[in-house]
């Protein structure tokens, strides 16, 4: 299975965080209000950003 | 695989008017996953809401939406439910709203036992209006109205709807995030008054008064206080004192009452 890709959708995001620390392989950090992919290898496609998101701002894909 | 909430919401609304990291985006998402699991039909399907943050909601979503009077959501929820019995009628809003202002017109909707789903979004706090203590505002917290702390007691929303009547009561916390939907799911089959109350965080008015540093911080205090119904049931009463019980609390048959009013209306046409 190839590594799921992520999507983020920078206009709705708030940058609260919420994904960054429930992320369980730290594939995202905040870069100043945003979150932004920083180890997208380490991504399990675990769905918990997506299903935490507020804000429908990051979308996990997997082929 | 990632779900489509675009097709339930109307486009060009987002991002939604929410602060960053409040908990009301998360239950709109648990609660646009429910309504797919029930297969339900978007013309057949109303959304209902009274005035607060969480009853911005019904703006975001591709239904028949209503957004009412303070308050008022059940009652006009009842007035389109009994004129179109067919209808898959809910209701959104949060303490405030919902047991406060409208305290009376959601007891009596659980009193009536007519068949819609309820969901409170309890985050504590007035939001809107600027951060007043609500009936849900835990004793002895900051709010903007009681800087001191909170001197009254609370109001439990799930042990209020079961006493008043309701027929399916629920309660989750945004924390679990993977239990909205299916509570709220189980809530729309139910055949009757069903609430769910869902505890979330408002990091902007309540938990920067109440020492929590981030929103994050708010949504794992959920996690530490949640105790499952079936573990609950074991536990004394003192050990679940400081717990939120969450799953389904409480589920009975008892009639409905569109149906109930069908047969007066029948009964009266017969004379």
């Amino acid at each position: 299975m190839s590594t799921p890709r992520l999507e983020i959708i920078e206009q709705y995001c708030k940058g609260c965080s919420i994904c960054v620390e429930f992320c369980p392989t730290n594939v995202l950090e905040m870069d100043g209000f945003l979150v932004k992919v920083v180890r997208p290898e380490a991504c399990i496609g675990c769905m918990q950003c997506e299903l935490r998101c507020p804000d429908f701002a990051i979308k996990v894909h997997k082929d | 695989m990632s779900f489509d909430y675009d097709k339930y919401l109307r486009p060009g609304k987002l991002p939604h008017i929410w602060c960053p990291g409040c908990g009301h985006g998360i239950i709109l998402k648990g609660l646009l996953r429910a309504i797919d699991a029930c297969e339900l039909n978007k013309d057949n399907t109303a959304i209902v809401s009274g005035i607060g943050c969480a009853s911005r909601l019904p703006g975001y979503v591709d239904f028949n939406t209503l957004h009412t009077a303070h308050g008022r959501a059940a009652a006009f929820a009842t007035g389109i439910k009994m004129a179109k019995p067919e209808m898959n009628v809910l209701v959104v809003g949060g303490d405030g709203d919902g047991v406060a202002i409208g305290g009376n017109h959601f007891i009596h909707a659980c009193r009536r036992n007519i068949d819609m789903t309820y969901v409170i979004c309890n985050n504590f706090i007035y939001g809107m209006t600027g951060g007043q203590f609500s009936p849900c505002t835990p004793t002895g917290d900051r709010a903007s109205t009681t800087p001191y702390g909170n001197p009254d007691p609370v109001f439990d929303i799930s042990q209020l709807a079961i006493g008043a009547g309701a027929t399916f009561v629920a309660r989750s916390t945004s924390f679990h995030a993977a239990q909205i939907d299916k509570l709220i799911a189980e809530g729309i089959r139910h055949k009757g008054m069903a609430v769910i109350e869902i505890l979330d965080d408002c990091p902007t008015t309540y938990g920067r008064r109440n020492k929590f540093r981030s929103v994050v911080d708010m949504m794992k205090r959920f996690k530490e206080q949640a105790v499952p119904v079936a573990k609950a049931e074991k536990m004394s009463k003192e050990e679940l004192d400081s717990k939120i019980v969450t799953g389904i609390l409480h589920r009975e048959e008892r009639p409905e009452y569109c149906e109930q009013y069908a047969q007066v209306v029948k009964t009266a046409r017969s004379l």
